[in-house]
């Protein structure tokens, strides 16, 4: 079927139901299509908080600066100020539409620490406030009646005239392909998580979004900015938020030490990730570390903290690594968990394509630069939100419809009956995703060298060739995840090379990423973003320059 | 370790009926999921599984399924904690929801019924310019709601769902607490009018399978006995719940054990509902089946300190 709405958000985590919202607010006719349904998106596993300078004492000026410090100087700093500044108006309208943050005794918003923040700026919901929030979200995404999509996969985006115009997908419950036509589209479609093994990331995070950005002509940007998150459990490499050291907990190397009084003695625990995992990752390397880990160590802070602070991590430990938070340290490793990098946008959420907008993990405006502070990813979610579907819906405005139709539709219908009517002979996609998967944790993560970026660009133009002539075995039309699955794995190797190739391009260590072979930050040569764009079979790289409003670089220490 | 899974196929393409399949994995780790499994059978075994997974962390409520007959989270279930002897497990989809594929069913019913309870925060006056104050306590007292993950593992295993399709539900009204327990929200007095109706929360009838399922200990049931509570005290009493409640208290009070004929009679609100058990009355009378009721309804031995037990439970509230 073709279907036609003013602006089309693709993806339905916090950045998607935050733009839906304004899009609706702004007169515009908006749907959301999803992979998922609204309240199973990747924004549940924000634990910690979100940030906004709303204390006594705290100022914008105080997050931006922290933020920009954070990024080790890569973030866009006319965007970070925009992010600080428009924090608390965006944290008060969550509590307005429902979301049951933490108070103080007067009834007030009570906030925590976070990590590599000077001020506790960190608003939360026990440690569930990316859940609370998302729910709260998809609450009014039904009061305003905003249609959704549910269990719709976009496989490729409309351009006419060199613009965005929409997508098509298919419907997971049918099989059967779909076209919804836009005037505008925004991108909200979350992480690559799933191209590391093992990563904190849920299985949807394979960067659809990125892909299809990238796939019609819009550059990312700074993709070599990976964060690996220094509390991970090893088993499964679930989260254990940040919030737990924000109220106190110890990180404890094999000989009992708190390490990191050595590498960050002001902040310590809670410097900011790229220095803990680094650390971490330090210890376990030259023998203080206990099966491939380092402790983390809740005991002090007391059982009543750890059931009402702590209650999900609790249960983590518990149901994970059969241990209990209150009489036991937990081992965890520092592991993949987002990426800063994303598609390039503008402070409005433009794309370099006309037509595509994109907010979230997804984007890469750039807040975070180099390193991402913890609390700062939801808070990025509804400021970017909101601007990104205030400036669809005035791009709606003034655009029209496609004039594209069935034989339109039919080319994405084509590919995809391809793809299941092979011989059942080929490699299948789960095995391939496992393999690129490895060579990313192996070669692209917490420490990188040419050479292992040179090993790791080849592993990967062989797997996409390998993945020329994959076969699905599901040959069915009904909620086919083996064919999802493919086209996901295609997605992430598209995304995966603009990583390596960023990653080598950098020929210096900056925040996430830590080059062996470069192992200072080079100001003079690297004080810029690094482009990728998809260029036929290869990548073209291009570099940006970083703006820098008032914050001039300095050395970073904690 | 071997993991034996016993899963229930379904494709609506080519099955009449469901089956189930075997799959032996061997070599896995100790600690391996239900869902580790799962995946592994997808990835490696047999790519025609439907399932739905994502977050792998017992968040994001996607992979709710039964195992051994029961609904839960599959990422969160070790199998070693529910192997049977014959290291087996037995995975099925969830109940009162149609299966499109496998394990996969239809969420629109859920989805549906959580639409129905107007599931936003309704405010009304003036708009602070800050957050609106209220007590820490209200607040935390509401997360034990808010912790609902929407994953149906209560949908699935409610008894009264099985035979009324049109009962709200537990995890919808687990969700309906949320906003009467908000003392933000301007609406309670029309949310409860709302919520006593049929199908609503006097349909419960406390099996506890909600609390025993949900794998995030919501404990739906207990909101909405504390919705029961909240509707009665706001003057909704006029109601077959509320009364039922009263008799079947008073009934146990005073005898020891209950009069289940005045129990259905009384219970009754309209001469028209009380004359509809006439039928059924006479019919356990003429099988003989009529429980003794009123003057024959005699005190149980011990009687009294059951009587004892209420006085001093109402003594202290």
């Amino acid at each position: 079927m073709i279907f036609e709405h003013d602006v089309l958000v693709i993806g339905a985590g916090m950045a998607g139901l935050r733009s839906a919202i304004e899009a609706n607010r702004a007169g515009a006719d908006v749907a959301i299509l999803t992979k998922v349904y609204p309240v199973r998106s990747h924004t549940n596993a924000a634990q910690g908080g979100i940030n906004a300078a709303l204390g006594e004492g705290d100022s914008w000026e105080s997050h931006a600066y922290d933020t920009v410090k954070g990024s080790d100087f890569l973030g866009d700093q006319d965007a970070i100020e925009i992010l600080a500044q428009e924090a608390p108006s965006d944290i008060i309208e969550l509590e307005h539409m429902g979301v049951i943050f933490n108070r103080d005794e007067e009834g007030r918003l009570g906030s925590r620490n976070f990590g590599g923040a000077t001020h506790a700026r960190t608003y939360f919901v026990a440690d569930i406030t990316g859940q609370a929030m998302l729910h709260v979200g998809y609450e009014q995404i039904l009061k305003y009646k905003i249609p959704c999509y549910n269990e719709f996969f976009a496989t490729s985006l409309i351009l006419e005239g060199g613009e965005a115009k929409g997508c098509l997908a298919i419907e997971l419950r049918t099989g059967e392909m779909h076209m919804v036509k836009a005037k505008a589209v925004i991108m909200c479609t979350g992480g690559v998580g799933r191209a590391f093994e093992p990563s904190t990331n849920a299985l949807i995070c394979t960067g659809d979004g990125m892909a299809l950005a990238y796939q019609a002509g819009a550059p990312l940007m700074d993709m070599e900015m990976v964060q690996y998150h220094p509390t991970t459990l090893p088993s499964n490499g679930a989260l254990l938020t940040e919030g737990a050291r924000g109220e106190g907990a110890y990180l404890i190397n094999s000989l009992g030490e708190r390490f990191m009084q050595k590498y960050a003695p002001n902040m310590l625990e809670l410097a900011s990730r790229d220095v803990v995992s680094r650390s971490e990752q330090t210890e376990i390397n030259e023998g203080r570390g206990i099966n491939g880990c380092v402790l983390l160590d809740c005991r002090h802070l007391g059982e009543q903290v750890i059931r009402t602070k702590l209650s999900q991590i609790y249960d983590l430990a518990k149901d994970f690594s059969g241990i209990d938070l209150v009489k036991e340290p937990v081992p965890i490793r520092p592991g993949m968990h987002y990426i800063m990098g994303g598609i390039k946008t503008d402070v409005n959420g433009r794309t370099m394509l006309p037509g595509l907008f994109a907010a979230g993990e997804t984007a890469c405006i750039s807040l975070h630069g180099g390193n991402r502070l913890g609390a700062n990813s939801l808070l990025e979610l509804v400021v970017f939100g909101r601007r990104a579907g205030a400036a669809a819906a005035e791009h709606a405005a003034r655009s029209q419809h496609s004039g594209a139709g069935e034989k339109r539709l039919k080319q994405d219908d084509d590919t995809i009956r391809e793809l299941l009517g092979r011989e059942d002979k080929g490699e299948h996609a789960g095995p391939l995703r496992m393999e690129l998967g490895r060579t990313m944790h192996e070669n692209v993560g917490v420490y990188r060298t040419a050479e292992g970026l040179t090993k790791a660009i080849g592993l990967v133009a062989q797997l996409k060739e390998r993945y020329r002539r994959i076969s699905v075995g599901d040959k069915g039309q009904v909620f086919n995840t083996n064919l999802t699955a493919a086209l996901e794995l295609g997605n992430m190797l598209d995304v995966s090379e603009a990583i390596c190739r960023g990653s080598l391009m950098r020929e210096e260590s900056r925040g996430a990423q830590f080059r062996l072979d470069f192992p200072d930050r080079n100001d003079e040569q690297w004080l810029k973003h690094t482009l990728a764009y998809k260029d036929g079979d290869s990548v073209r790289m291009d570099t940006l320059p970083v703006k820098i409003t008032r914050w001039e670089p300095v050395k970073r220490t904690y | 370790m071997d993991v034996n899974l016993r899963v229930q196929r379904y494709d609506p393409a080519g099955d009449r009926k469901p089956y189930y399949e075997e799959y032996l994995l061997t070599g896995q780790p100790e600690g391996v999921t239900v869902l580790d499994a799962l995946i592994e059978v997808r990835e490696n075994v047999d790519e025609t599984l439907g399932m739905r997974c994502s977050c792998r962390s017992s968040i994001c409520g996607s992979c709710a399924m039964r195992i051994n007959g029961q609904a839960t989270l599959a990422c969160k279930t070790r199998v070693s904690s529910v192997a049977q002897p014959d290291g087996s497990v037995t995975v099925e989809p969830m109940g009162n929801m149609p299966v499109l594929k496998d394990l996969v069913v239809d969420f629109e019913i859920f989805w549906n019924k959580i639409n129905d309870i107007g599931p936003w925060l309704k405010t009304e006056g003036p708009v602070p310019e800050r957050e609106y104050i209220v007590d820490n306590e209200k607040m935390l007292n509401l997360i034990g709601t808010v912790g609902c993950i929407m994953c149906g593992a209560c949908v699935s295993d409610c008894t009264v769902l099985a035979a009324d399709p049109d009962f709200l539900g537990p995890a919808a009204l687990a969700k309906a607490y949320r906003f009467v327990g908000d003392p933000r929200d301007a609406h309670r007095e029309e949310r409860l009018a709302d919520y006593v109706k049929d199908g609503g929360i006097w349909d419960c009838t406390h099996c506890y399978y909600c609390v025993e399922v949900c794998p995030k200990g919501v404990a739906p049931m207990e909101w909405i006995l504390e919705l029961r509570r909240e509707a009665e005290a706001a003057g909704h009493t006029n109601h077959n719940g509320v009364r039922h409640s009263k008799v079947f208290a008073e009934s146990v009070k005073e005898a020891g054990w209950l009069d289940e004929a005045k129990l259905a009679m009384e219970s009754m609100g309209s001469l028209k509902e009380k004359l509809s058990l006439v039928p059924v009355g006479l019919r356990s009378l003429l099988h003989g089946k009529m429980p003794p009721t009123g003057p024959l309804h005699y005190k149980r031995p011990g009687a009294d300190h059951v009587k004892r037990i209420f006085e001093e439970l109402e003594a202290k509230e």
